[in-house]
């Protein structure tokens, strides 16, 4: 990995804030190179979404799939293997940016579209949309997605305390909406079995069900939601100092919280809406991040935009890996890597006095 | 409080209020258990002078085989189980001082479901095997996160936090292990996790009456009064010659296995272990656990939503888990803004 100074590969690779002011010495050029290096890793796992599955492809009959009509492997690859990559891509992308835009705003670590029953409210939502409405197409449900995920952020939110809240006491608020919510879930679908058979694949978290179409409506939300968050990065760093020394440094923090609701609201209510609730990877990513490049938000945010994807396709892969013929669903993969990788920061790490 | 001395120098000590709260709730729910045998599930409606003569022995035989052996079982069931949720609640409310620190937001009853769900999914069991999977799945939770949140000691927010965590690992795994199951078995599995009193009998009542009959006077007679102590604080208790840890452990194992044979008898029905202490607390207006009119309220309420369940829609029955999900969904949002203001939460 070259450790020369490249502005170029950072701004080209992602949609990063050019505005960023040049540390001194090497850093920038390290974590620039941090980035190109996450960029890469990154086409390592697209490639193996491609190649990995139930009929196991060479990289070399992947590409051919992916590029030439006329081979055997072009079906398998189009048809299947290529929508769910991109909707990997882009819920990973999603969920780990809303990840890092919530512990920013919350001033939480512990923050995390599943864990504060983000992802549930949406879930309730779809789920209400799907059985009473009898709404089975993605681009009716998702408006109720953004509705249910913009309902529970705000409520959580200020249930948590707002500007006060300590970790614990937003995720115990959290948690106790999620359980609401789940337990309203449940309940929908005991009333109604034939949604049921459909719903319970949805409420684990799943890519394995994506349409090329499902890829294509989520993609404008997502991007919106992303731009935003990026251009969020700067003010978010002014927040971190305070409210007071962020109005003093021209910052707005009032507009600031309302355009993070915002992008986690487009960011989260796609993702959940193309692929089901998934824990944890707004969780963990981020605070691996911040382990690479510091609390610098105009690093973090691109930081998570890739490394989530790579984490979120990983563990799909591994899914497909593991329970060969049939699948993990995404969803369950993450809880169980996620969960000890959760446990272990609760232990080790000072969230929590006592 | 009040005092009672008896000439042999014992003394009982009683806070009239929560007395009356606990009698009272114990009234309303008897009241509601004849209601519920005599307009309960199935066509034979029966007058409330027909009820009480079946239960005092002297009603004629049609009636005796309804109420004994259809009714009355689910009813039973229905207050023991209330009980035991409520109970099991009281006592994680009181440990982890916190109203939302309730089994059902710290995974306790996620891990009797992935029990459950274990026996229903990969051995197709009946309900006696489903009892057993239940019972070890909510005490291998508990295990689980005594152990994960020990470190010179077991606390507050760290066992929430463990608690939250292992939640969100249970319930992947036990949306995998719905994912696995047919569509019939699935549905079944729904069912029990929603938590329903339907065509429960003598052998769902039994062995939670029993469980019941060891674990309560543990948990009242042996530890309330240090229960009430360690609410001051671990060195407040302590100081008082409180062994902290042993009674912690004690009451934590005593509160997941009530709550664990309540699942394991009609499912972790939602929200009644969070909710009842809480009701029972703002009745008796009295600080410390409140085990007892806890206990109590408990009871009442699942009789009252169990009615409410086979009521509510005409012709459609509904699981009673539906009743309180609902009910205590709406009573959770409540509570979280109103003890955030009072900074409780």
């Amino acid at each position: 990995m070259s450790l020369t100074k490249s502005p170029q590969t950072e701004t080209g690779s992602t949609a990063a804030p050019p505005t960023a002011a040049r540390p001194p010495g090497g850093r920038y050029a390290l974590r620039a190179a941090g980035l190109l290096g996450a960029v890469l890793l990154l086409c390592v796992l697209l490639a193996l979404s491609l190649a990995v599955g139930a009929k196991p492809l060479s990289l070399n009959e992947a590409w051919r799939g992916l590029t030439d009509s006329a081979s055997p492997e072009y079906t398998v690859v189009h048809e299947m293997r290529l929508p769910r990559t991109l909707l990997g891509l882009m819920a990973g992308t999603a969920l780990g940016l809303a990840g890092g835009v919530m512990q920013a705003l919350t001033r939480n670590p512990l923050a995390d579209p599943g864990l504060l029953g983000i992802n549930a409210g949406a879930a309730a939502a779809v789920v209400s949309a799907i059985s009473f409405l009898g709404i089975t197409s993605f681009t009716g449900y998702v408006w109720f997605a953004f509705a249910g995920t913009g309902a529970v952020s705000v409520l959580v939110y200020v249930v948590g305390g707002g500007r006060g809240a300590t970790p614990a006491r937003l995720a115990l608020g959290g948690a106790a909406l999620n359980a609401a919510l789940f337990s309203y879930v449940n309940a929908v679908q005991l009333l109604d079995t034939a949604s049921l058979d459909k719903m319970r694949f949805w409420t684990v978290g799943s890519l394995a069900g994506a349409h090329a179409d499902t890829a294509q409506k989520v993609v404008w939300f997502i991007l919106l939601g992303v731009l935003l968050a990026l251009a969020l990065a700067r003010p978010l760093n002014a927040l971190a100092l305070g409210d007071d020394s962020a109005q003093a440094l021209g910052a707005h923090p009032a507009r600031t919280r309302a355009g993070g609701m915002l992008a986690v609201t487009l960011l989260c209510g796609a993702a959940t809406a193309a692929c089901g609730p998934i824990v944890f990877v707004g969780l963990m990513v981020p605070h691996m991040v911040r382990t690479l490049t510091g609390p610098d938000m105009r690093w973090v945010l691109p930081y998570c935009a890739v490394l989530a994807p790579v984490l979120l396709l990983g563990a799909d892969v591994l899914g497909r890996v593991l329970a060969r013929p049939s699948e993990l669903q995404v969803g369950i993969v993450t809880a169980v890597l996620g969960g000890p990788f959760f446990l272990y920061f609760v232990r080790h790490r000072k969230v929590v006095r006592a | 409080m009040s005092v009672i001395r008896t000439a042999g120098g014992r003394s009982v000590a009683f806070r009239p209020r929560a007395l009356a709260v606990g009698l009272g709730c114990l009234v309303v729910a008897a009241v509601a258990s004849v209601f519920a045998i005599g307009s309960g599930s199935g066509d034979y409606p029966m007058t409330t002078g027909q009820v009480l003569d079946t239960l005092l022995g002297s009603g004629n035989p049609a009636d005796e085989f309804i109420v004994n052996d259809i009714r009355l079982p689910r009813v039973v069931t229905a207050l023991l189980v209330g009980a035991a949720l409520a109970l099991g609640g009281a006592v994680f409310q009181s440990v982890v001082r916190n109203p939302l620190g309730s089994p059902d937001v710290l995974g306790f009853t996620h891990g009797a479901a992935t029990g459950a769900l274990t026996v229903i999914v990969v051995f197709g069991g009946g309900s006696l095997a489903l009892a057993c999977g239940a019972v070890a799945g909510g005490l291998a939770t508990g295990l689980l996160i005594y152990g994960l949140a020990w470190r010179q000691g077991v606390h507050g927010y760290r066992l929430v936090l463990i608690g939250i965590g292992i939640t969100a690992i249970l319930t992947g795994v036990n949306g995998y292990l719905l994912t696995r199951a047919q569509i019939t078995e699935a549905a079944r599995a729904v069912l029990w996790m929603t938590g329903s009193l339907d065509g429960r009998g003598w052998d769902d009542a039994v062995p939670l009456l029993i469980a019941m009959a060891v674990l309560l006077p543990v948990v009242l007679l042996g530890c309330a009064r240090a229960m009430r102590m360690l609410e001051m604080g671990d060195d407040a208790a302590f100081a008082l010659g409180v062994p902290v840890e042993r009674i912690r452990l004690t009451v934590l194992a005593a509160a997941v296995l009530l709550v664990s044979f309540g699942a394991a008898a009609a499912g972790p029905v939602a929200f009644v272990a969070l909710t009842a202490p809480q009701v029972a607390r703002r009745m008796t207006k009295a600080p410390g656990p409140n085990l007892l009119p806890s206990l109590c309220t408990g009871a009442a309420l699942l009789v009252i939503a169990d009615l409410a369940a086979q009521r509510a829609f005409s012709g459609h029955q509904l699981p009673v888990g539906v009743i309180t999900g609902v009910l205590g969904g709406g009573y959770l949002v409540w509570l979280l803004a109103t003890e955030r203001k009072a900074g409780r939460i």
